[in-house]
């Protein structure tokens, strides 16, 4: 297969409290994306694992953030774009025809650059996601999205006010609402799109934090401009450029060690 | 060196000093002439409201030769055509936006646009034209007969579709009225369901909304604001709408149950009566005419202000 070489896994784990290896959540082989005739990913391979959290970096507009929008398929509400190969999620290649986009994304959730809080409360905001997949209880509701909002680390600054809309928060507690939002309806994965690039740096020390937290339940996919947020953050690195996966291994190798100049260039700040 | 400085200094503060009384000057206007249209309108309705007393606003003989003037079949004609538009406008406006903005392939996204901003320019004396010598025949001879056999038996709303179809009436004037307001508001909302961020509706479409739930929970909701404007502008032309309306609405002051029997409107009364109101009183009271729907358009207004108020406070937005 082509780009073997690039994706083979890494068999060290750098943390030392997960020693065995992970199940694969994710799974890409030979996907290639155009947006009309530009070819924005060209033949990348990755797994991405359980339980672990994996960085893309690159430079603006390698396709890193296009590969996450594969994942669940969201490119496909713009026209003339379209993605090649198979991207293998519980089993299934997604990128199939009749794969029903709503179970997907009931898989793979999404937190986008910018916090996106639905025009409503603070309460509803998690609850609707989790009325889109299951009719509970009101109670059982209410212990959903204190749970949801407990695991973002925003409950006790959010409880009283539950009521209010939740575009009354700030900037950092909104994007922690759209992370409870998403973590609410229990998806496999969780993609993250450049999750703190419009936060302050205290409020997005909160978000890494919290990414840290999730990273014991899920599969965490998570593309980022700040080399110190993957080097912190994450268990894998995928380095782009030019729509290709140049390099691919355990964060620690790749910031200590790169195989590719490109990668080492880039990490060190010399390019992008 | 220093005094070229403050050379220049001096005639930017005078530049801002005279652009500050420009602008000043723009704003008073508006209410100057605002503020005279009130007073010409309360010195003009005067005399016929001293001689009727508030029985111009609930009695509806309107004689011009006894000088005895009840308002309220204009007011009530006004308020049913207005209604009758906006039964019919709202919902094909929303959902031709909504078909524009989330469902249209790009391809027919121009045609379609266009097209409505081609309606939106038709002159309301076409719309008339239109309205009576080729709705008015259609409406009579299938619409109207086809309503009173069907819901005309059925109880509570079988009062609105009583009497024989004459065509022209409040009906008649709702649908034309509807057809005028429909580019407004159409255009009106379809700017305003642009105005979703893309990040806000791909978050949506994200957490697996089908596009139902993504337009009617989010999109609309964030855009209620715009939309309330654009109905209330569509209301706001549907309560004044007067050529169109004339042609149509037969132009008898009578008061109706049935939805097919002629009536009036404010702006259609005016329109017929002024170049022939001689008499003082006679006068006054179409003057009176033009202070009520002037009071109705602020009412709806202000309706409008304290929905978005009650909305607020139910978000927990304050």
């Amino acid at each position: 297969m082509a780009g073997e070489t690039l994706t083979a896994r890494p068999r060290v784990h750098t943390k030392p409290a997960d020693t065995e290896s992970a199940e694969v959540k994710v799974s890409v082989r030979d996907l290639h994306f155009y947006y009309d005739k530009f070819q924005a990913l060209k033949n990348v391979n990755l797994d991405l694992e359980d339980r672990r959290v994996t960085a893309f970096v690159g430079p603006s507009g390698c396709g890193k953030s296009t590969l996450l929008r594969v994942f669940n398929r969201i490119y496909g509400l713009y026209p003339r774009q379209r993605a090649e190969g198979s991207v293998m999620i519980g089993g299934r290649n997604i990128l199939d025809r009749d794969q029903d986009l709503n179970a997907l994304r009931a898989m793979v959730g999404m937190v986008f650059q910018k916090p996106t809080p639905f025009p409503m409360t603070i309460y509803e905001n998690i609850a609707f996601g989790i009325r889109l997949y299951q009719s509970l209880p009101k109670s059982e509701l209410d212990d959903r999205v204190e749970h949801a909002l407990k695991r973002a680390a925003l409950w006790v600054e959010v409880k009283d006010k539950l009521r209010q809309s939740g575009l009354s928060l700030s900037g950092g507690q909104q994007q922690r609402l759209c992370i409870a939002r998403t973590i609410a309806t229990e998806p496999a994965v969780v993609l993250l799109d450049e999750p703190a690039s419009a936060l302050d740096p205290i409020s997005t020390a909160k978000v890494e934090e919290l990414i840290s937290e999730l990273r014991s339940d899920y599969c965490i996919a998570i593309v980022t401009h700040n080399m110190q947020q993957a080097a912190r953050s994450s268990d894998y690195t995928a380095f782009m450029y030019l729509g290709e996966l140049v390099e691919f291994g355990a964060t620690e190798k790749i910031f200590t060690n790169p195989r590719d100049k490109r990668t080492a260039d880039y990490i060190t700040g010399r390019f992008g | 060196m220093a005094s070229e400085m403050t050379g220049i200094l001096r005639l930017y503060r005078r530049q801002d000093a005279v652009f500050r009384a420009v602008t000043f000057l723009s704003a008073a206007i508006v209410v100057v002439v605002l503020a005279g249209m009130i007073v010409f309108l309360v010195h003009g309705a005067l005399p016929a409201l001293a001689a009727m007393g508030p029985s111009f606003f609930w009695t509806s003989d309107w004689d011009t030769v006894e000088d005895v003037y009840g308002a309220l079949a204009p007011i009530t004609g006004t308020l049913i055509t207005a209604t009758i538009a906006m039964v019919i406008g709202i919902p094909v406006s929303f959902g031709i936006a909504m078909f524009l903005t989330e469902i249209c392939p790009v391809f027919l996204r121009r045609p379609i646009g266009t097209a409505i901003e081609l309606l939106a320019g038709i002159p309301s004396v076409v719309f008339g034209i239109w309205g009576l010598f080729y709705l008015t025949p259609v409406l009579q001879e299938y619409v109207q007969p086809a309503l009173i056999d069907t819901l005309g038996p059925l109880p509570i709303i079988g009062a609105l579709f009583q009497g024989p179809p004459f065509g022209i009436g409040i009906l008649d004037g709702g649908i034309v009225l509807a057809i005028m307001v429909l580019p407004y508001i159409t255009s009106i909302t379809r700017d305003v369901f642009m105005t979703v961020p893309p990040l806000l509706r791909e978050s949506a479409y994200g957490m697996g909304c089908t596009t139902t739930e993504v337009v009617t929970k989010i999109v609309i909701p964030y855009c209620r604001v715009g939309l309330i404007g654009g109905v209330m502008l569509g209301l706001g032309r549907a309560l004044g709408e007067t050529m169109a309306v004339t042609f149509v609405i037969g132009n008898t002051y009578q008061i109706s149950a049935s939805l097919l029997a002629p009536g009036t409107t404010i702006s259609a009364a005016i329109a017929n009566e002024f170049n022939e109101a001689f008499e003082e009183q006679h006068l006054s009271a179409l003057i009176a005419l033009g202070l009520v729907l002037f009071l109705i358009t602020f009412a709806v207004l202000a309706l409008a202000k304290w929905m978005l108020l009650a909305i607020d406070k139910r978000e927990g937005r304050r």
